[in-house]
């Protein structure tokens, strides 16, 4: 019998009950709650009379609605204008009390975005089957964890049951193999597995993304390929558990200590697919071929380097894709053929799940260091993803550098990304964005959004248009050392 | 949730791939702490030439004349015909309550995305997956026939189209049994709670710093 993989062993250690008609029931170890696909959970379980199944399990905190001005979030709750997104999140916070769920509330020094939250209090562990009402819960699989996004009815079932009721999914590997390129980062590194796999490559698949480049990343990068990997179409992006991932975990406030640190380690040790394990499709990048990427279109397939062009919808493999294709570029303003150096900006966005961890924001403040950002950037705003990653920043001084450079340094939330509160973009303006998805209108009534790195992001701000950050001085400087 | 019961639905078509959730319901609309009442901005975006809020008239908006469900040929329409990877992009379930408040029962396309499939058997829409032959010969018979309907029976997992001609369909066992008897998934998991509850006491054992109180 061959070996099995990560995925295969995580399955077995939650399995509860396999039924004969092929779906199953899965323990689950952590559920995330945000205010968005929640309310109508709790209201469910009013309705039937239910009761949570086990109430430490449970993580809440608000994201999606919360302001990011200082001015409105010294408030509280009372700061969010908008009535409607003051009853959600006023909702959570009543849920929470009601069920005696622990919540991190809008002003908690812990209150961020809910895939920043978790790994960062160590309430996300390896071997743990994770689940949140939210897409892009797969980033928890960066250790070595189960991870993936779920309904409302699901947020539910879980509240009430501590099951989910699923069926198991086929194993895919996407190895990405050798030494990335100075300016190169997670970022590009999973742009370029979406540009390569496409939107719908990994719908069945759960994702472990392994091999030297992948191994090489520091858990916040390891979050960021997990983060996307749902636009590759898989819910779940796993990567194996190393000693990165362990030093991570070591001292945060929901890590286990003493006997059980050392009983824990020894279990995650074994959280690696075995060498015989066999994967339904495996996927090979060379990682000296990725070069940064920035989408051009409206879905995160629609993506290429930063030497390359739009590409002309005639040359588009069918007649589907040449029509999607026309389209983006129609909604985007766009022409074929246009460089990608040549797209200019409008608003720069540096934020979201995918990057609004502490290293994210270094890497950009690095690049934004004594520099100004171009006139014709109308707003450039950087959203830690947490109360702690900014107060991090601050204590490194980087809120300095983005706020000298003309950058807007707010507080924490999912802000942009998808623009449920005030941050959005208006119709027609190109936003150099570090956020995940670049669907119409997913940053603002048409918005237009080119996803890119953090270090790319700075650098367009700077230049009112994306550059190669590989050709900057900082990295030349840099360049120059290694000669 | 209702039973499934077997229909005759009027067709109308979506051509266009990859349609995510926001397209399906944007943002804004998913602050309502309700599941009902998204049916008005269903493809809100598309559907209209303004910019939609929550808690609107929307009878008072200007409609956009090309988008198909505008077009007075797909009035009443229950079955959505759609391209490859429908529904993906974002968990958040406002998509299919949207569709059903909308009134569709069923979504035919050759594939769909993962989270929205799930969250489409939950509240009771059907989803075929056919071939991209089938489903490109669906468009064009749509395209050429007003009020091109499907009659829609999944007992025996078949639509019938408007020329008689009968289309099998896959779908697995448990999704069509909760579907046909309308089940509540929470009921018939909690039959299982011993299994939970015996499961949960060895899974606490075998890994305790799961289980560690820390609030």
């Amino acid at each position: 019998m061959s070996g099995q993989t990560l995925y295969d062993k995580l399955w077995d250690q939650h399995l509860v009950k396999q039924r004969d008609d092929g779906t199953a029931l899965i323990y689950i170890d952590r559920h995330m709650l945000h205010e968005v696909t929640s309310p109508q959970a709790f209201e469910g379980l009013r309705l039937a009379n239910r009761k949570p199944w086990r109430l430490d399990t449970n993580l809440a905190t608000t994201d999606h609605n919360v302001p990011t001005t200082l001015i409105e979030r010294a408030q509280g709750n009372s700061g969010i204008k908008d009535p409607v997104s003051l009853i959600q999140v006023q909702t959570l916070d009543d849920n929470c009390l009601e069920y005696g769920i622990e919540e991190f509330k809008i002003n908690d020094p812990r209150q961020g975005i809910v895939h920043v939250v978790g790994p960062e209090q160590g309430a996300t562990l390896p071997g743990m089957t994770v689940v949140c009402g939210d897409s892009h819960t797969a980033t928890h699989g960066a250790f070595g964890a189960l991870a993936h996004g779920i309904g409302t009815s699901e947020v539910e079932h879980v509240l009430a049951t501590q099951c989910l009721l699923t069926q198991k999914m086929k194993n895919m590997q996407v190895r990405v193999e050798g030494k990335l390129g100075l300016g190169v980062t997670a970022k590009d590194v999973v742009l370029a597995i979406i540009g390569k796999i496409g939107t719908a490559g990994g719908t069945g698949y759960a994702i472990e993304f392994a091999g030297s480049a992948i191994e090489s990343l520091s858990m916040e990068g390891r979050m960021t390929v997990c983060n996307m990997a749902i636009e590759a179409g898989a819910r779940v992006g796993m990567i194996a558990v190393d000693d990165t991932t362990i030093d991570y975990i070591g001292n945060r406030p929901y890590s286990p200590t003493g006997e059980q640190w050392e009983a824990a380690v020894a279990d995650w040790r074994n959280l690696v697919s075995d060498p015989d394990a066999v994967f339904d499709n495996v996927v090979t990048l060379k990682a000296e071929d990725i070069e940064p990427q920035v989408s051009w279109g409206t879905s995160p397939e629609m993506v290429t380097g930063i030497s390359g062009q739009v590409p002309d919808p005639n040359a588009a493999p069918d007649e589907t894709v040449q029509r999607s294709h026309s389209r983006a570029l129609e909604y985007m303003g766009l022409k074929a053929h246009q460089k990608i150096t040549d797209i200019k900006l409008d608003k720069i966005f540096i934020g979201s799940c995918t990057n609004a961890r502490i290293e994210d924001l270094r890497e950009a403040a690095k690049v934004a260091k004594g520099n100004k950002i171009a006139d014709s950037i109308k707003l450039a705003m950087v959203v830690p993803g947490s109360g702690l990653v900014k107060r991090q920043a601050e204590e490194e001084g980087l809120d300095k550098i983005f706020i000298e450079a003309g950058f807007e340094w707010r507080e924490p939330g999912c802000s942009m990304c998808l623009a449920m509160n005030a941050d959005k973009l208006g119709a027609g303006e190109h936003c150099a964005s570090t956020s995940n998805r670049n669907f119409e209108g997913r940053q603002g009534y048409g918005g237009r959004t080119h996803l890119v790195s953090p270090a790319m992001a700075a650098a367009a701000a700077i230049a009112g248009h994306f550059v190669d950050v590989r050709r900057l001085p900082a990295n030349d400087a840099t360049h120059a050392q290694e000669a | 949730m209702k039973k499934f019961e077997r229909f005759e639905g009027v067709v109308a078509p979506l051509d266009r791939a990859n349609v995510d959730t926001d397209l399906i319901i944007p943002k804004q609309f998913l602050k309502s702490i309700k599941r009902t009442g998204f049916g008005v901005n269903l493809f809100d975006e598309l559907r209209y030439l303004d910019e939609g809020q929550p808690d609107q008239d929307c009878s008072q908006r200007p409609l956009n004349p090309d988008f198909v469900l505008n077009q007075p040929r797909y009035d009443n329409a229950e079955v959505l015909l759609a391209r490859r990877n429908f529904g993906c992009g974002s968990s958040r379930e406002h998509a299919p309550w949207a569709l059903e408040d909308f009134g569709f029962k069923l979504v035919v396309a050759p594939s769909f995305a993962d989270i929205f499939y799930n969250n489409a058997f939950k509240n009771g829409i059907l989803l075929i997956t056919l071939d991209e032959d089938t489903i490109d010969r669906l468009f064009d018979e749509v395209e050429a026939k007003e009020g091109y309907r499907l009659d829609v029976d999944l007992e025996n997992q078949r639509v019938i189209t408007h020329r008689g001609e009968i289309l099998e369909f896959e779908v697995d066992e448990f999704r069509k049994h909760c579907l046909l008897e309308g089940l509540d998934d929470i009921g018939l998991t909690l039959k299982d709670e011993d299994a939970i509850r015996a499961f949960e006491e060895k899974h606490r054992q075998r890994r305790s710093w799961l289980f560690r109180q820390t609030a």
